[in-house]
């Protein structure tokens, strides 16, 4: 019977709600709560703004994941480049009219919301990459046109967000790219050939980066060097997770934090303020979280049968993971300081969207697995 | 449609599975890495963490010492803490910081020049930094802010301590003075470095600067925590300090501040000492200024009118003038010369007043001169042509060991001063050394009357004063009271013990030390310095003729009453060498420039059947010893007798008081 409805493509409502991933939306209420408490902690345990709107937010943006689960897969399909070049547009908006804010311009005024469509582009990259492919034949994956293609598609979007400039944000654009276009087949020769191209090209590159970037990236290799100025960051970091120990200093008891050592608490660093107070076990735990989350999201696209929703789950899983890694690896000295938030933990209502979004396509993928999209 | 793509669609998804599976797995790795990291932050390196966090967190604020008090013999405060109400405001804490402190000018009086240097202040310290607005009110002001206080929110009234000398200029050469300390002070001295706190008085010279570890006590320690901008959040610890030690000195008030009274207004030093402990009951340079006045930094008009006092009040002459000693030397010439055998007591030398010898003229201080004179008159009279005549035969080089025997040409003190001068005893070696010539044997008759090379300073002319008058014993001058000081029965009995070693024969002890077998040389105190003690009470005996006895030098300065009857020596010492001419003229003292006048002096011991204390009185271009040193040292006597009774009484009554 259910297959019967299924292929015929009438599921019943109760059927939808039935078949929605609970582990996952539920890992997502957990990373929910748990950033509005590390929210609530860089206000010195108090209620104030950050606190007040980032919930706001969640609750708002989860609300409307969970209605948009319920979208058709293929509705999602369907607009799969339209969404890109609606967020391409609001880039270029952004480029000419955008709101300035601390030296770079990268929000959209849309009244009720400051919006930062290179957040959006973070998922309407993968949305796009998935409807090629979908459609591309296998065989085809490695042509010229369709190597050309993706890159113009995928390269585009990133100087307009390095031109804000937000390095962090346009690394994050282009890694997501990648790995789905790594997803899809493209040769692995073709990545060999451009990261050694990259790498040979990298002096030129630097050389074109803004005296700041370039600190901060000869910061990374060696903090001390400026321990008051641009190293100041990643050392402050450092001592707080160090100092965090085994289990941490305790909820709303993290010095670093409530004394102001640590720079951008609510939004970059806000793992850093959640691991100087719950320590080495909190700080796996929430790895954990987000392994869960990664490991649900790409179990959805594995038995999905259409390749848009699968490329799709397995493209965002990735995304999920190369945000959580690049955000983790930055505070704890691993890589070097860009801008880069940890999805739902950090502040940042834009960041928040393109997340939810993103689910709600997984989500959708879910209920609609045994589709196929012609 | 499933039949169409099945096979590209099969191998679409077995591509894209794959590739999945791979990216998963190197998910896995990465994410190990990430763990490890987090362990070697937070496990392994969690206590350097935590150390830097600490540090970043916690700031400790020293809060000043209290410095440990000076005390007089009698336990008298000379110099102390008083309590000083100070007015702080804390700007941050300030609604509006220009108009509260218009308002503030206003009930104070400031002038304009104290204002501005208060707003410059302001303006070079964080907000949250407390701001000195006075460090010193006085009474009324301290009064009339608090009268205003509750419309005056963020003022603070508040009492502190600081340091007073209560009397003034009396002890100031002796004690020193503290003012903020500086650069140099935090260099040189570890102490003051690690115990720094803006505002820190530290001594800057005598006994405040050498005993200054000593006194400069704990720091007491708030400890906060601060926030990233070095705010404070909240007080976590509070540690009391600790004043520093309180030294009890040697001297005595009243016949320091009487010290002080005789050398008004003129330019010179008293030295009082107990000629067998070795204590100095007081050690006075004139003029003196009121040390009191460096406490806030000295005001320009008070510096100038100090600094440009021609009589120089910052000098210490006590220590650190050096003078030629002048006929004062003679009781060590004479002694050193019966000493060596040169001469016997009855040797005698015609004084015609002048004596020619190399092809010069020495004259005696008596145009007419003295007549036949023997060594007794010749020191009673202090007849220069005995001495010319004696010098000679004794030589410089002896002479300088019995000096340097005594005391001169040596630091008093080993290291409390550290402007203190050595001085100068001349002997042939010396003046090759020095000055590449060789010595000239009409040098020695000067030196023989004190002139010349030798120079002195008065502390040392005390010093040797004392140990002849103790029967020709080494003791060692001290300020401050230790609570295993000898006392004067203890000294006593160790001289006398020496006394017959000496005369048992060789000196087995000296022997030991000589060989290298015994300890330090430093158990010569109260040794003999001399061959025969009769040599010594010999010039005692003379020293008591030239005071008491008609014709002697200071006959006039005499007292007769036994219990303050002391012996004494003039000395007038030429500060440049006058000519024929000139001294037909014989002009009075008050018609020759005062920079030119001769130097007074006088030493002195008594009370002369059982000498106690011996002094040094030098004037400084005063005139003749013998008209203008010794009735100083005559008044003086009678305060130091005195005193003693108190002195002797009070020791009774604290036989282990220290301080």
């Amino acid at each position: 019977m259910f297959q019967e409805t299924a292929l015929s493509g009438q599921i019943t409502f109760f059927q939808k709600l039935r078949s929605l991933d609970y582990i996952l939306l539920f890992c997502l209420l957990i990373l929910g709560f748990v950033s509005s408490l590390s929210m609530y902690s860089t206000e010195g345990g108090e209620v104030l703004y950050h606190t007040k709107s980032h919930v706001i937010r969640f609750i708002v943006f989860f609300s409307m994941m969970l209605i948009f689960s319920f979208v058709n897969l293929k509705l999602w399909h369907s607009i799969g480049y339209i969404f890109y070049f609606v967020v391409l547009c609001l880039l270029i908006w952004a480029s000419l009219y955008g709101v300035k804010a601390s030296g770079s311009q990268r929000w959209v005024d849309l009244y009720f919301i400051n919006l930062q469509p290179s957040e959006l582009m973070k998922v309407a990259i993968i949305m796009c990459f998935a409807k090629f492919y979908h459609r591309t034949q296998i065989h085809l994956v490695n042509s010229f046109k369709n190597i050309i293609i993706p890159m113009v598609v995928l390269i585009v979007p990133i100087l307009l967000v390095v031109s804000q400039p937000d390095l962090g944000t346009s690394i994050l654009i282009g890694l997501s790219g990648l790995v789905v276009l790594w997803l899809s087949g493209v040769n692995a020769k073709y990545f060999i050939y451009s990261s050694l191209i990259l790498l040979i090209s990298l002096p030129f590159v630097i050389s074109f980066l803004k005296p700041y970037q370039k600190l901060r990236i000869l910061t990374f290799f060696n903090p001390d060097r400026d321990p008051l100025g641009a190293g100041y960051q990643i050392i402050q970091s450092k001592i707080a997770v160090g100092s965090g120990g085994l289990s941490g200093k305790g909820f709303l008891k993290g010095t670093q934090s409530y004394l102001d050592f640590l720079p951008e608490k609510h939004t970059d660093f806000i793992f850093t303020l959640f691991s100087e107070e719950h320590g080495f076990i909190g700080s796996v735990l929430l790895l954990f979280l987000y392994a869960i989350i990664i490991y649900r999201t790409a179990k959805i696209g594995g038995s999905a049968r259409s390749f848009f929703g699968k490329l799709f789950c397995y493209g965002y899983a990735s995304s999920i993971f190369i945000y959580v890694t690049v955000n983790m690896s930055m505070v704890l000295g691993l890589l070097p300081i860009v801008g880069s938030p940890l999805p739902i933990m950090s502040y940042g209502g834009s960041s928040m969207l393109a997340t939810m979004i993103g689910f709600s396509v997984v989500m959708s993928t879910k209920i609609y697995q045994k589709q196929i999209i012609a | 449609m499933i039949s169409g793509g099945s096979d590209t669609s099969y191998r679409k998804q077995s591509v894209v599975g794959r590739r999945m599976f791979i990216l998963s797995a190197a998910k896995l790795i990465v994410f190990g890495g990430i763990i490890a990291q987090l362990f070697s932050l937070q496990i392994n390196q969690n206590k350097k963490y935590l150390t830097l966090s600490d540090k970043n967190r916690l700031r400790e604020w020293k809060l000043p010492p209290i410095r440990g008090d000076f005390q007089d013999f009698f336990g008298n405060i000379i110099a102390g803490n008083l309590k000083v109400y100070q007015l702080h405001i804390i700007p941050e804490q300030v609604e509006n910081f220009n108009s509260l402190i218009i308002r503030v000018k206003d009930i104070l009086e400031l002038d304009q020049k104290t204002f501005n240097k208060i707003i410059k202040k302001k303006n070079s310290q964080k907000p949250w930094e407390t701001l000195i607005i006075s460090e010193n009110l006085s009474w009324d002001q301290f009064v009339k802010i608090n009268f205003y206080l509750h419309e005056l929110s963020g003022v603070k009234p508040v009492l502190s301590v600081a340091r007073s000398y209560p009397y003034n200029e009396n002890y100031t050469h002796l004690l020193g003075y503290v003012a903020q300390a500086s650069q140099n002070d935090l260099t040189n001295n570890d102490e003051i470095k690690k115990k720094h706190v803006p505002g820190l008085r530290v001594g800057k010279i005598g006994l405040e600067r050498s005993l200054e570890n000593d006194l400069i006590g704990m720091n007491g320690v708030q400890r906060y925590e601060v926030n990233a901008y070095g705010k404070r959040i909240n007080q976590i610890d509070h540690i009391e300090g600790q004043k520093g030690k309180s030294i009890r000195l040697t001297v005595d008030t009243k016949i320091q501040e009487k010290c002080n009274e005789l050398l008004k207004d003129r330019a010179g030093s008293i030295s009082v000492m107990d000629i067998y402990t070795g204590d100095i009951l007081a050690m006075h340079s004139s003029p003196s200024f009121d040390p009191n006045l460096f406490l806030y930094g000295i005001s320009y008009e008070n510096w100038e009118s100090i600094r440009s006092n021609p009589k120089k009040p910052l000098i210490n002459r006590s220590i650190t003038g050096l003078y030629p000693p002048g006929s004062t030397i003679k009781p060590i010439v004479a002694l050193s010369a019966l000493e060596n055998n040169v001469i016997s007591p009855n040797f005698k030398v015609n004084c015609s007043g002048k004596i020619e010898m190399y092809g010069q003229t020495y004259n005696c201080w008596k145009k007419k001169g003295h007549g036949v004179v023997n060594l007794r008159d010749a020191l009673k009279v202090s007849c220069d042509t005995f001495f010319y005549e004696m010098s000679r035969r004794l030589g410089v080089d002896r002479l300088n060991e019995t000096a340097k025997k005594f005391g001169l040409g040596n630091k008093v003190f080993k290291n409390i001063f550290n402007e203190e001068k050595i001085g100068l005893v001349p002997s042939t070696e010396w003046k090759k050394n020095a000055l590449g010539r060789g010595w000239v044997l009409g040098e020695t008759l000067i030196t023989g009357i004190g002139q010349g090379y030798i120079q002195t300073t008065p502390l040392q002319l005390c010093l040797m004063t004392a140990q002849l008058a103790n029967g020709g014993f080494k003791i060692s001058p001290k300020l401050i009271v230790n609570k295993d000081d000898l006392t004067f029965e203890d000294v006593k009995s160790k001289m006398d013990k020496n006394l017959e070693k000496k005369i048992q024969g060789p000196d087995f002890d000296d022997a030991l030390v000589d060989l290298g077998i015994s300890s330090s040389k430093d158990d010569d105190l109260y040794s003999p310095l001399f061959r025969n003690q009769e040599n010594v009470k010999f010039v005692l005996e003379a020293m008591f003729a030239s005071t008491n006895e008609v014709r002697g030098t200071s006959f006039s300065s005499r007292i007769e009453d036994k219990k303050y009857q002391f012996a004494g020596k003039t000395g007038t010492s030429q500060v440049k060498r006058i000519t024929e001419a000139q001294r037909e003229l014989d002009l009075d003292i008050s018609q020759i420039p005062y920079e030119d006048r001769d130097h007074a002096l006088y030493i002195a011991f008594g009370p002369y059947k059982n000498p106690r204390y011996a002094m040094s009185v030098f004037i400084e271009h005063g005139g003749s010893g013998g008209s203008t040193a010794a009735p100083m040292a005559k008044k003086l006597f009678k305060v130091v007798i005195d005193r003693h009774e108190e002195r002797e009484k009070f020791k009774q009554k604290n036989i282990n008081f220290v301080a």
